[in-house]
């Protein structure tokens, strides 16, 4: 820390930080365009100007960029000085600016617009002509308006630099300067949609979102958690008129910090979808048709089936999961998952609990000097982890720089002094992934290999570890490289996951970090699950092994399914048979689908935007979302249709009955939290049409309505978070209208929240002895073509596959093979290919698959894994047309491919 | 008078090759030089007050004094031969004509920075300049100056390539320039860190004008006294220096630092042509401010120029006669830096093209007196130190100084516009 | 990270052996493959006349370098021609010393006998007019170049006469 001088002020800062962070983490307003506290500083927009004083002396200082400079001790500095100069940097910014602020999407949430006005320039001189541009058609995503562009440059850093997209990019120069794509198409990054957030005006713009806008002030939020995936990113979701208009990201230092994926940002759009359900429905068999039940008839029929099962879900909150078992009692509530898969959950759990290690939170994954990535396609499963996987390789440029004495902030020179020096990242995994480009080695092999590689690994690190035979020389080698960087790292990083199906290989990771846990020195791991609440599901079978095998079969004859499709979890004979079996069958679930078809009684129940309650993610954090608007009556959150007790009471059961939960009373402030005797609003004070948006149905105003649920209201009264952000929706603050604000409310810029929580870990992993696992050799199942799975980030999500914007980037379900069993089975390209238990697919070439085995798309229309035995055999299927649906230029790899023919462009 | 610069230079005949050029003592200073320690070359440099000659002038020897000491890694020099400064053109000629000098200077050179790579960044433009480089450095191969063992030293390996650009002046500019090389857009770099420790990928660096480097052999061969004594006066060395515009003989000759303004503009020039008179003049190329008539008698030094209110620059003066429009001048060479601005930092990027709207307002009699004090703003806005590089107040020096020689003109141009045919 | 299965509707041509053979030897001069690409377009553009997309494509794969990036540096650079040119590029300097000269006479000179502007090409593809930066020849202004060809000393006589003998030779 040193002292400086600014304005007259004395201020204590951190000399490793630039003075642009560091004034703003003490409340100055200092504006800027180009730097980023996730991207460091080029100095490029000259809009941070200070002046900089060389000693007492000196009277005229000379003008510097203050995201450029590190702040010398006893040095003074004045923003004020520098004022005309920021001014006419605003100016000539602005002498292209179209003046379209009112029809805008960004207008009143527009950085620039904040800019302008903070650095006083109101009045246009510029009496030419403004320069325009084309614009380009960029995928259902991402909006492209090239005419408000400032060229500040952030959004090649974000796309190019710090996300490692390659498919965007600046061209021509000087006032021509443009930002797109060499040639119009949809954006190849997962991670596209920060654009419109990291983007200071309104170029980038949320395509979805255009098509129903509101301003940002007309949004209803509540702080939410992505519900697509198991990393649990935190988001600012926003409504209007009872549908759900977009979804922002929410800041958190230890998650997701200031970007989400594509599939959190986009995949919403369910919610609103034709294929909700909205009313409750029943029928006494299932050959009549069902008819409609009022709220309390449908209640009264589910609370009426007497000693039915309950089948939990993955993707229900812990809250609504463990009401079920309430209702049913512990011994008949069944997790909604195979046993395989409750197994690995449970697995990982225990590794969490007994290995010494520590759960890898993004914070410390970005932080990473090595990593290995044992059979997860985490780009595809747990997107955020990759994107900051990416951030990881970035450590050893920093580390060059640190000896050099340049700061870590100083981004392109870190860039330009690292090439392509990266820390080493290590990919094993049946197929190419798309983080092999920032990768030291990527070795193909199948899940069973990488476990036995993984293995091996530890037992290089450390001898105690259990070993393994009949390594081929080629791993040897691998084996090698890979403990020796992992052993010379200061922080590295295991990641594995449930996405192969492997139990070895979960073991086979936590193998390797418990080998290299040294004291209170532990290595990083992460372990990826599927779904929102994977770990919680897993957390309430603690005592239990019940899944859906053993739920099917049961004596029983009456089930209650939560948020479940069991035709997505399960063969589907074996969910053919366990229906028919059941004499009723009550469905939970706010989307159609095929179990909800067979139901007798279906309840409407709420989406996460709808709902209140905690999910649990991959590193066991429980975190608390709030609901973002109330539902139609007819819909209600599965907790109220499942239980009396009002929300917090329910989770305060769960927190005293589950081992390990007691923390989750503690993600709100609690039910009777209050600011000034208010409850928190959920509008700002700046919502309009209060009086009048309902007016077309009663020219009353309503009484504000109360969340029983919690502790916000739907309401503009109360307190704004600018005063107490203990529940923070939207960031804001005077003058600061974007989402830049959210400095405001950080510890200093780039940190944590001062006030909101951000979430609590149930296990605190304090285990210190080494205890290794053996390696189980698994059955190798019997075919011709080992079955490997291929996620999809978009499609692969049961809810978020129902959201157009994302279909649009989806496919239907295909199978991948390698050129030389395309041969084998004599495969044209138009050729579609009869799969063993299941119909006819398309398929496509990959050069990374090693033959003999056959890659299965996950989650995708027309093909369930589960149906799928460890092996396949394969035919070319005759007489066959690709499905409407099937799109092979929406399948994004990083291997040399073949397209197969019959896709659609 | 010795001229090192040019002493095998005959327009109109080939130039030396290899053989013609070490008959002429050519490579001499590869010889001496390998028997000398690194450091010492370095600081006889820097003794002999070389400075460069890209513009800046800062002092060679010290510049290169700033590499690091040898880390095993590679490292570069980068000939600046990039010369795209409007009224330029000395560094062709030093190519076209004796292309071994720079390649003896840079053996020399590199000899000296421990590097073993050098790069020639040439101007794509400049195809005889091409042809004739490529040919001095295969004769260079083929007689032991370049590749392993230089020279007959051991473990002094070194490779030269030529690099053609494609066009841009900022490629001038020595970060932008190795942004090109890289084969990346060339926008400049922050600076520090400063090339010369993380240049070209990211290793140390010295980018040098072509013309500073064919000073190397001489000093190194003749030493550091001799180069002094090669001034006028008190100061050192000779430089290439020319004249362009309405004179009799146009063109550019080695001259000892130090002739004034006049010698050169009537003794090597041959005055004003008849019927112009000599009404301003840019001292060193497009990005100087104008001296008037009455600083003709200054010494060509960087720091007596300097006191007057300009940059020496590339030492190239530019003679504006009286009967062509300064504003006129001024207006083409911002829409020179206009288009030639990279597009990375504000001021230049959008404040330039400001200007040249403006400028053409006036041209046409549509301006205002207020479009007058926007460029007076604009000159201060786009001035040292607020832009990320030196282009753009490269830009505003004829610009500053038109307003201030010629706020009349201006003046004019805003009710009538121009009256020059 | 180069993952196209359609995403492009443009496909690569094939590089001719010459082109990659002066690609190869580009190669060896750069420690990076990016550091080529510039390189390789200007090869592509020696023999084709301009960088169609379809060049571009194929120096991309090439080299492996994302055509964005390559498109960034092609658009970047004056003297990569993106779009059709006539077999003679001529280069018109229209900086301060040509201009003080009297380059925009021969402008207006070159729409009156090619009847073409800056920027365009002749009706039988046989001219492009491009202005360009300073020479550096400015003591024998006004010049300009066609081709690798620079002509010094500009008269509108003496344009006639060098359009001639272009137009001679087909
Ligand atoms: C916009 C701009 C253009 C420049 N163009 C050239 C150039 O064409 N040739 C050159 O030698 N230096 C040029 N320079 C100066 C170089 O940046 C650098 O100072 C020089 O190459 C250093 O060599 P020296 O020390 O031998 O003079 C330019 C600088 C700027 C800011
Ligand atoms: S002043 Fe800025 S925009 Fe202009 S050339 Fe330099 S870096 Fe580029
Ligand atoms: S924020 Fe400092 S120059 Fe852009």
């Amino acid at each position: 820390m040193v002292k400086i001088t600014v304005d007259g002020k004395v201020l204590e800062v951190d000399e490793n930080n630039n003075l642009l962070e560091e004034v703003l983490s003490h409340g100055e307003d200092l504006p800027y365009f180009c730097w980023h506290p996730s991207m460091g500083s080029v100095g490029s927009c000259r809009q941070c100007a200070v002046i900089e004083y060389a000693d007492d002396e000196d009277t005229r200082g000379r003008l510097n960029m203050a995201c450029m400079t590190s702040p010398r001790d006893g040095a003074r500095y004045s923003i004020e000085k520098a004022a005309q100069f920021r001014a006419q940097a605003i100016e000539s910014i602005m002498i292209n600016h179209p003046h379209d602020c009112p029809v805008c999407e960004e207008g009143g949430e527009c950085h620039l617009q904040d800019m302008t006005v903070m650095s006083g320039h109101n009045y246009r001189r510029y009496d030419g002509k403004k320069k325009t541009h084309t614009n380009q058609y960029l995928g259902p995503f991402i909006g492209h308006e090239m005419n408000r562009c400032i060229t500040c440059y952030r959004c090649v850093r974000y796309y190019k630099d710090y996300a490692g997209g390659t498919d965007f990019g600046p061209q021509a120069s000087h006032d021509n300067t443009y930002f797109g794509r060499w040639q119009e198409g949809p954006l190849e990054s997962e991670f596209s949609g920060n654009l419109a957030e990291v983007c200071p005006t309104g170029v980038f713009t949320d395509k979805p979102f255009s098509k129903h806008y509101v301003r940002k002030w007309d949004l209803q939020t509540a702080p939410s958690i992505c519900a697509s995936c198991s990393v649990g990113c935190n988001t600012n979701p926003g409504e209007r008129y009872g549908t759900l208009r977009r979804v922002v990201n929410r800041f958190n230092d230890e998650v997701n910090g200031y970007f989400i994926c594509d599939r959190g940002r986009f995949g919403t759009g369910y919610v609103n979808s034709d294929e909700r359900i909205i009313v409750s429905m029943t029928r006494d068999s299932r050959d009549d048709n069902p008819v409609l039940a009022s709220p309390e008839e449908a209640r009264t029929s589910l609370h009426s089936m007497m000693g039915a099962i309950g089948i939990g879900s993955p993707r229900a909150s812990l809250e609504a999961n463990f009401a079920l078992r309430e209702l049913v009692g512990p011994d008949n509530f069944y997790a909604g998952v195979s046993s395989a898969e409750l197994g690995m959950y449970k697995q990982i759990l225990d590794i969490y609990r007994t290995k010494p290690v520590k759960v890898a939170r993004i914070k410390d994954i970005e932080a990473s000097d090595a990593v290995v990535i044992l059979g997860e396609d985490v780009t595809n499963t747990a997107a955020r982890l990759a994107l900051a996987m990416r951030q990881s390789v970035k450590n050893e440029g920093r580390k060059m720089a640190r000896d050099m004495k340049f700061p870590d902030w100083h981004d392109a020179a870190i860039r330009q002094l690292a090439m392509d020096c990266k820390s080493p990242l290590f990919i094993l995994s049946p197929y190419a992934t798309r983080l092999d480009d920032v990768a030291a080695q990527v070795h193909i092999a199948s899940a069973e290999e990488s476990a036995k590689i993984g293995y091996a690994i530890a037992t290089a690190i450390d001898g105690n570890a259990p070993g393994v035979t009949g390594l081929s020389k080629e791993s040897q080698a691998l084996v090698k490289t890979i403990a020796e960087a992992l052993k010379g790292a200061e922080q590295p990083l295991i990641v594995s996951g449930t996405g192969s199906m492997s139990p070895a290989l979960i073991n086979a990771a936590a193998n390797i970090a418990t080998a290299l846990s040294d004291g209170e020195k532990k290595a990083n791991l992460a372990l990826v699950v599927p779904e929102a609440n994977s770990l919680g599901l897993a957390m309430l079978m603690e005592e239990s092994d019940r899944a859906l095998e053993q739920a099917f079969a049961c004596e029983e004859t009456h089930a209650i399914v939560l948020e479940n499709d069991l035709y997505r979890r399960a063969p589907s004979a074996d969910v053919d048979a366990f229906i028919n079996k059941m004499e009723g069958l009550a469905v939970l679930d706010s989307m159609k689908h095929k179990t909800g078809e067979a139901a007798n009684l279906v309840l409407a129940s709420g989406t996460f935007a709808e709902t209140s309650g905690t999910f649990v993610n991959y590193e066991t954090r429980a975190q608390h979302f709030y609901s973002v608007f109330k539902p139609v009556d007819s819909i209600q959150s599965s907790v109220k249709w499942l239980s009396d007790k009002p929300l917090a009471e329910v989770t305060a059961d769960c927190a005293k009955e589950i081992e390990g939960c007691a923390a989750i009373v503690g993600l709100t402030p609690g039910a009777d939290f209050t600011v000034a005797g208010m409850r928190v609003p959920r509008q700002q004070h700046r919502y309009s049409g209060r009086t009048a948006m309902r007016a077309d149905v009663d020219v009353h105003e309503p009484k504000q309505e109360q969340d029983e649920d919690g502790i916000m209201s739907y309401s503009m009264e109360g307190v704004p978070a600018t005063r107490d952000s203990t529940v923070f929706n939207t960031a804001w603050s005077g003058g600061w209208n974007s989402n830049q604000s959210v400095f405001k409310f950080q510890s200093h810029t780039g940190g944590p929240l001062k006030q909101a929580g951000h979430g609590i870990c149930l296990i605190e992993n304090i285990a210190s002895e080494k205890t290794y696992n053996e390696f189980e050799k698994a059955e190798s199942a019997k075919g011709d073509y080992q079955v490997f799975p291929l996620y999809h980030l978009f499609g692969s999500d049961e809810l978020t596959a129902k959201t157009p914007a994302i279909q649009e980037k989806a496919t239907s379900g295909y199978i991948a093979l390698n050129e030389a069993d395309v041969a084998k089975l004599g495969l044209q390209a138009s050729d579609g290919v009869a799969v063993e238990n299941n119909g006819s697919v398309p398929y496509i070439v990959r050069s990374s698959i090693q033959p003999g085995t056959v890659g299965v798309s996950v989650g995708l229309e027309g093909l369930n894994f589960r149906n799928l035995p460890g092996a396949v055999s394969l035919q070319k299927a005759e007489g066959w047309t690709s499905p409407g649906s099937w799109n092979a230029a929406n399948i994004i790899i990083s291997d040399k491919s073949v397209a197969a023919e019959g896709e659609t462009a | 008078m010795d001229k090192p610069l040019t002493k095998n230079i005959e327009i109109g005949r080939a130039p030396f090759d290899f053989k013609q050029y070490e008959a002429a003592g050519g490579y001499d200073s590869v010889r001496k030089v390998i028997k000398m320690e690194p450091g010492d070359v370095v600081n006889m440099v820097k003794d002999a007050g070389l400075g460069g000659r890209g513009g800046a002038g800062f002092n060679t020897g010290l510049k290169w004094s700033f590499v690091p000491p040898p880390d095993g890694g590679p490292r570069y020099l980068v000939i600046n031969g990039d010369e795209m400064e409007p009224g330029t053109f000395k560094d062709r000629l030093l190519i076209e004509h004796d292309p071994h000098l720079l390649i003896e200077g840079m053996i020399t050179t590199c000899y000296a920075l421990q590097a073993q790579t050098g790069y020639i960044f040439l101007r794509g433009e400049y195809t005889i300049c091409e042809e004739r480089l490529l040919q001095a450095i295969s004769e260079a191969y083929d007689n032991g100056m370049l590749g392993k063992n230089v020279a007959g030293k051991k473990g002094f390996d070194l490779d030269i390539y030529l690099h053609t650009s494609a066009g841009r002046y900022i490629c001038g500019e020595e970060t932008a320039l190795l942004n090109a090389l890289e084969g990346k857009r060339a926008n400049p770099r922050a600076k520090p860190p400063f090339p010369q420790v993380s240049g070209l990928w990211g290793r140390p660096t010295v980018v040098n004008n072509v013309e500073t480097i064919c000073n190397i052999p001489g000093i190194v061969a003749n030493g550091v006294e001799w180069y002094q004594n090669l001034g006028t006066g008190d100061f050192v060395g000779t430089r290439i220096s020319g004249v362009s515009g309405r004179v009799i003989n146009p063109g550019c000759w080695e001259v000892p630092v130090g002739i004034t303004f006049r010698e050169l503009l009537e003794d090597y020039a041959g005055g004003m042509q008849d019927g112009y008179e000599l009404k301003a003049f840019l001292p060193g190329g497009g990005s100087t401010d104008f001296l008037m008539p009455e600083h003709l008698d200054l010494p060509m030094d960087p720091g007596a120029v300097q006191k007057a209110g300009s940059r020496l620059g590339t030492s190239l003066i530019m003679v504006l006669d009286d009967k062509t429009c300064p504003v006129g001048c001024i207006r083409n060479l911002i829409k020179f830096f206009a288009h030639e601005s990279c597009g990375w930092c504000t001021p230049c990027r959008d404040g330039l093209p400001w200007v040249e709207h403006i400028l053409n307002k006036m041209e046409e009699g549509t301006g205002s007196l207020k479009d007058i004090d926007i460029l007076d703003e604009m000159t201060r806005y786009m001035g040292p130190g607020n832009t990320f590089c030196a282009l753009a107040p490269g830009a505003a020096e004829p610009l500053q100084s038109g307003l201030k020689y010629f706020m009349d003109e201006f003046k004019a141009h805003v009710e009538h516009g121009c009256s020059y045919n | 990270m180069n993952n196209l299965i359609a995403s492009t509707a443009v496909k690569a041509r094939e590089l001719t052996p010459e082109e990659i053979k002066e690609i190869e030897h580009e190669k060896t001069h750069y420690p990076y493959a990016q550091a080529v690409g510039l390189e390789a377009l200007k090869i592509v553009q020696k023999y084709q006349g301009w960088v169609s997309d379809e060049s571009l494509l194929a120096v991309s794969e090439y080299l492996d370098i994302p055509p964005d990036e390559l498109e960034g540096v092609a658009t970047f650079f004056n003297m990569i021609f993106r779009r059709p040119v006539g077999k003679n590029v001529i280069l018109l300097c229209d900086s301060v010393a040509c201009w003080m000269l009297g380059c925009d006479s021969l402008n207006e000179h070159f729409k009156k006998t090619l009847g073409i502007d800056y920027g365009e090409t002749t009706a039988d593809d046989m001219f492009t007019l491009i202005p360009v930066p300073c020479l550096g020849a400015c003591d024998r202004a006004p010049v300009m170049m066609i081709g690798r060809e620079t002509y010094y000393n500009l008269t509108t006589e003496k344009i006639d006469e060098i359009i001639a003998e272009y137009k001679a030779k087909g």
